[in-house]
């Protein structure tokens, strides 16, 4: 049975991912908590540290996200706030895009709505698939965009991991796992692109996965920062319709007791 | 009171505002078993005042420029205050617009409500469908991203598929070798004031010639025929109050679907808010795939599924001629149903069998023309395309041959 829950599972994420225009690379799941105050706090704080040097989010304002995610203006100004910059700013930054452009052989994208454009599955997957890759520029590629043109910034935390040959689970023509018919477990094989940690890094793996997290649900609340605001207005209208609708209901069914 | 009355009176000496009150809502008589099917005449009307208010806010702070369109929707979506709630009830409304409207159009499918007298309702109804297209279109490159971009250079393509004057058209149409901030600007006046003054005086056209001959019903019946000593048919019922205390109703259902995909489900799954379109356009990077908002997914896919060239012109011409041949078959449908009967109570199994096939293809066709075309899908397109175009072509026929149940004389 649970063989084919995950199987309906796998089947209908494909199917979610193609009706999104997305590659047929498999995806990690994760579900973005917008009301995670905190988690939203380490993402922001994670990207201004690491990634705002590149990234802008030009078309949104510091202070909307400050104010958002609960962090007062004195303390935001004092640590996340780049030098020149005023609280009601866009966060974009001063990387020229030609100089960026020869620099990375690409502009560094906005991240504005990076999440909304590509899905949180797909930024939460990429930030965890970098591996060291000697032909590239930087040293490293990514199995969920290939030939990447930036370095893996967060390879200090997550430690160096390589692709190499070992078991891992099989997959058919579909790009499902394989089963084994009389005991039901996931077939393994010998594959040669599986990534592998080489040298451990600051943080140990679920410590990783969190800062992947924390950032993926920042870039979420990012490229929608009105969605919390969306869902509790629309609790409530939704209610006033029902209302409405229940007097308009005994309104019409009073004119309509005469027709027949 | 009384002065409400004195002034009415000294109003209508001057503007009959009482007499058009009576013929077209308290003295407009309508049948009495109107059901839910008629209820998306209203609703698209609701949903045109939606997209004309909510379009005059969002011009306000819109900025129809190429290199600041962008910028300004997500300018609209944070620094305005409920931008976000204006856009997605716009953007929501537009293929809402499209739901009520197909579903209207197939009310009058069944009840054969294009059938004489009605076939200028129907004329202006496809007018306004015609209108409606074009909107549509040129309000999705406004957002000005990949998806609007890349959507809008693959359409106007297909007039340069014309020959002799194609390419040259194309370019007129543009307004430059590719589209560009020009082809933006010139989308965003037609959008915002030559469509919708055409889309307004359509309708008004659609209720005019609606409310002379007056409405069709589910059985077909003329109510007209059996009229009381005052002349008021027997089987009629003043719309007002009856029938707006009954689409008040049908308002509320709507709009709980309405808002809880505007609240909730904005993007619908990347069908009303296609994914691309979160990345502002970019004439160096094309999509790996490239598919139109949904509502036009049907005739796209009959444009797909051509794919023989005739006569010496190419496939894509005759694409082009198939998708603009399945639109326009639409506007003759009044002369090519023969039938004695309008509803589809009362047609033979062949007019029943024939628009089920047809609706089945519709649906087929608008899913293939979401996915990216394989050989099994253009056939599958290829096969649904002729059954499209038999169901028009043969209507003539079946609707002649098939023997009809009698039409009772009341309603």
């Amino acid at each position: 049975m649970k063989k084919i829950f995950a199987t309906a599972a796998l089947v209908f994420a494909s199917a979610m991912t193609f009706a999104s225009g997305g590659s047929a690379v498999h995806l990690e799941h994760m579900s973005p908590d917008l009301h995670d105050k905190a988690s939203l706090q380490r993402g922001m704080q994670v990207y201004s540290n690491y990634c705002a040097g590149c990234h802008e989010m030009g078309y949104a304002r510091y202070e909307r996200a400050a104010t958002d995610l609960g962090i007062p203006a004195d303390l935001f100004e004092a640590n996340l706030l780049p030098s020149g910059k005023k609280i009601g700013d866009l966060m974009d930054n001063s990387m020229d895009a030609k100089d960026a452009k020869e620099w990375f052989g690409a502009t560094p994208p906005d991240l504005t709505l990076e999440a909304r454009l590509r899905g949180h599955d797909w930024v939460y997957t990429y930030l965890k698939s970098f591996y060291e890759d000697k032909t590239r520029p930087w040293g490293v590629n990514n199995t969920v965009f290939p030939s990447v043109g930036m370095p893996n910034v967060l390879e200090h935390l997550q430690g160096v991991r390589h692709m190499t040959c070992a078991q891992a689970p099989a997959m058919d023509e579909h790009g499902k796992p394989k089963f084994d018919t009389l005991t039901g477990d996931i077939l393994t094989e010998e594959q040669c692109n599986v990534v592998v940690q080489k040298t451990a890094g600051q943080l140990s793996e679920e410590e990783f996965d969190q800062v992947a997290y924390d950032v993926t649900n920042f870039l979420v609340y990012m490229g929608e920062p009105s969605r919390l605001q969306a869902e509790s207005l629309g609790i409530k209208v939704l209610l006033f319709i029902v209302l409405f609708g229940i007097f308009a209901y005994l309104l019409n069914k009073e004119y309509w007791r005469e027709i027949h | 009171m009384a002065v409400m009355k004195d002034f009415m009176a000294w109003v209508d000496a001057r503007l009959p505002v009482t007499q058009a009150f009576e013929k077209h809502m308290s003295k407009y008589y309508a049948p009495k078993n109107l059901n839910v099917l008629y209820l998306f005449g209203v609703l698209s009307l609701l949903v045109l005042v939606n997209q004309l208010l909510t379009g005059v806010w969002l011009t306000m702070s819109y900025n129809p420029s190429a290199e600041g369109a962008f910028a300004s929707v997500e300018y609209i979506m944070r620094d305005v205050e409920y931008g976000w709630l204006i856009r997605y009830m716009h953007s929501t409304g537009a293929s809402a617009f499209f739901v009520v409207v197909y579903l209207h159009m197939f009310r009058g499918l069944l009840y054969g409500s294009y059938q004489k007298p009605r076939e200028l309702v129907w004329l202006f109804g496809m007018a306004i469908y015609l209108a409606l297209m074009a909107e549509a279109f040129m309000g999705y490159l406004l957002p000005w991203g990949q998806m609007s971009y890349w959507g809008a250079q693959v359409i106007i393509s297909l007039f340069s598929a014309i020959p002799m004057i194609g390419p040259d058209l194309a370019q007129w149409v543009r307004g430059d070798y590719l589209i560009s901030g020009i082809t933006l600007n010139r989308f965003f006046s037609l959008h915002v004031i030559a469509l919708p003054l055409v889309l307004v005086a359509l309708v008004v056209l659609h209720l005019l010639a609606l409310h002379h001959v007056g409405s069709n019903n589910p059985k077909g019946v003329d109510i007209k025929k059996h009229k009381d000593e005052n002349g008021i048919p027997l089987d009629g019922i003043p719309f007002h109050p009856y029938y707006t205390v009954h689409d008040i109703v049908g308002v509320a259902v709507f709009l709980f679907v309405f808002c809880g995909v505007i609240f909730f489900f904005p993007e619908m799954g990347g069908y009303f808010l296609e994914k691309p379109n979160f990345e502002a356009a970019n004439p160096l990077k094309t999509p790996e795939h490239i598919a139109p908002v949904w509502y036009f997914t049907p005739f796209y896919a009959i444009l797909r599924a051509v794919t023989y060239p005739l006569f010496g012109l190419d496939a894509k011409f005759w694409g082009v001629v198939a998708m603009g041949g399945a639109i326009a078959i639409l506007f003759v449908l009044p002369w090519l149903d023969r039938s004695p009967v309008k509803s589809m109570r009362y047609k033979g199994w062949m007019s029943k069998v024939a628009l089920v096939l047809f609706c089945i293809s519709f649906v087929v066709l608008g899913v293939l023309g979401v996915l990216p075309s394989t050989e099994g899908r253009t056939t599958v397109a290829q096969i649904a395309s002729v059954v499209y175009f038999l169901y028009f072509i043969l209507m003539p026929f079946y609707t002649k041959w098939e023997s009809t149940k009698p039409v009772p004389e009341r309603v």
